[in-house]
């Protein structure tokens, strides 16, 4: 009897399509598109800034235009995703002795929401905001 | 007890016969406390004995009776029909494996995998019987133990998409028990199997889906041993390039 063993092929482009779980890793992986746009936008700042006041001052009126608003507040929103969903899977790749066990994963995800609020404190005080 | 009938959607390939796999359906009436499992073997026994499916203990141990079942990678023995609703059920053989007849799919690729690890323990220093055994604290076993908790049932390549996508990444079952042998104090067999850890279709092929851990029924967390040999590849490479003069 001659072996003839079928093989299914994945789709190449729409394989993410296939279940909710795949979904939501591209959801996270796709997110990070969005800080990229954002740090281009700061990039562009600082040329802005190297050319004189002038850019600088049209630099600042285009970000308080509508659509530049629209787009932070997405990215904004998008990089929480972004990071939220990192930060849930830390664990994973911590695994830090301790006692007869390890640290609870809730420590190690809680340790990296702490240390963002405590650096986006020292942005907003270095800011000025407060 | 009271009976169910359940319409069983059941993916049937005969490389005699078939030129590609088509799907069979069969009712079932289905007890209270049965598995997917049972139900196959009463097809297998009362509706079609041609119906070809790998099962051994029944009791999420052998690793053998991997399905798709409903589109996830489960195994059948332990998949309880009350926690599916609905009148229809279907089973496939396990994604992203070839089918060789029915629900069994081939094993080949796996098991080359598994073997180009070396999941066995190489101890750093091979010493007579006399001298005695080689011994472990409960710490150092808790270190590994997790992972020698893989019953190789594939069902994480099931549900891995990378490997669905690319058939040379290692993959998450042979990887976990990569990390349990580097992670056990009796080995020191962890540069050998390195070569095949730290190549890109090693652990750097894994996106971090997590989809294996999310399936394995026994809690291995393939995932996590994955993410934490990308970390110790890394400082590796890192002291390498930084550090050359420091003996490997």
């Amino acid at each position: 009897m001659s072996r003839k063993p079928y093989v299914r092929e994945v789709p190449k482009t729409t394989w993410y399509m296939r279940n909710g779980r795949y979904m939501r890793y591209m959801a996270r992986e796709v997110t990070c598109v969005f800080l990229a746009l954002y740090m281009a936008g700061l990039v562009i700042g600082l040329v802005r800034l190297m050319q004189g006041p002038e850019a600088w001052q049209s630099y600042l009126a285009g970000l308080s235009s509508p659509v530049a608003i629209l787009f932070h507040l997405i990215a904004f929103g998008f990089a929480c995703y972004h990071a939220t969903s990192w930060f849930n899977v830390t664990p994973k790749a911590m695994r830090i002795p301790q006692g007869d066990g390890f640290v609870p994963g809730k420590t190690i995800v809680g340790a990296h929401y702490g240390l963002w609020g405590a650096a986006s404190l020292v942005i907003i005080v270095l800011m000025g905001v407060l | 007890m009271s009976e169910r009938q359940i319409t069983f959607e059941v993916l049937r390939y005969n490389p005699e016969t078939d030129d590609k796999p088509w799907v069979q359906t069969y009712s079932v009436p289905c007890q209270e406390d049965w598995v997917v499992l049972d139900a196959i073997n009463y097809i297998k026994d009362h509706l079609d004995t041609s119906l070809s499916y790998r099962w051994s203990c029944h009791m999420a141990v052998c690793g053998s009776c991997g399905m798709m079942v409903n589109g996830e990678p489960t195994l059948s023995c332990k998949a309880f029909l009350r926690d599916y609703k609905g009148s229809k059920i279907r089973v496939e053989p396990l994604s992203h494996f070839p089918i060789e007849r029915d629900l069994v799919v081939v094993l080949d690729d796996f098991m080359g995998k598994l073997q180009s690890v070396k999941p066995y323990i190489i101890p750093k220093k091979e010493k007579p019987v006399e001298e005695g055994e080689y011994k472990q604290t409960p710490r150092q076993l808790k270190n590994f133990k997790q992972y020698t908790m893989c019953i190789n049932c594939m069902l994480c390549y099931a549900a891995c998409p990378q490997y669905g996508l690319n058939d040379d990444f290692i993959g998450p079952a042979a990887l976990a028990l990569t990390h349990r042998y580097n992670l056990d104090s009796r080995d020191g067999g962890r540069s050998q199997r390195q070569e095949v850890v730290a190549q890109h279709e090693g652990v750097w092929e894994c996106s971090f889906v997590g989809a294996c851990s999310e399936v394995c029924p026994k809690d291995v967390d393939p995932a996590g041993a994955i993410q934490q040999m990308k970390i110790a590849s890394t400082v590796d490479w890192y002291l390498e390039h930084l550090m050359p003069w420091r003996a490997k």
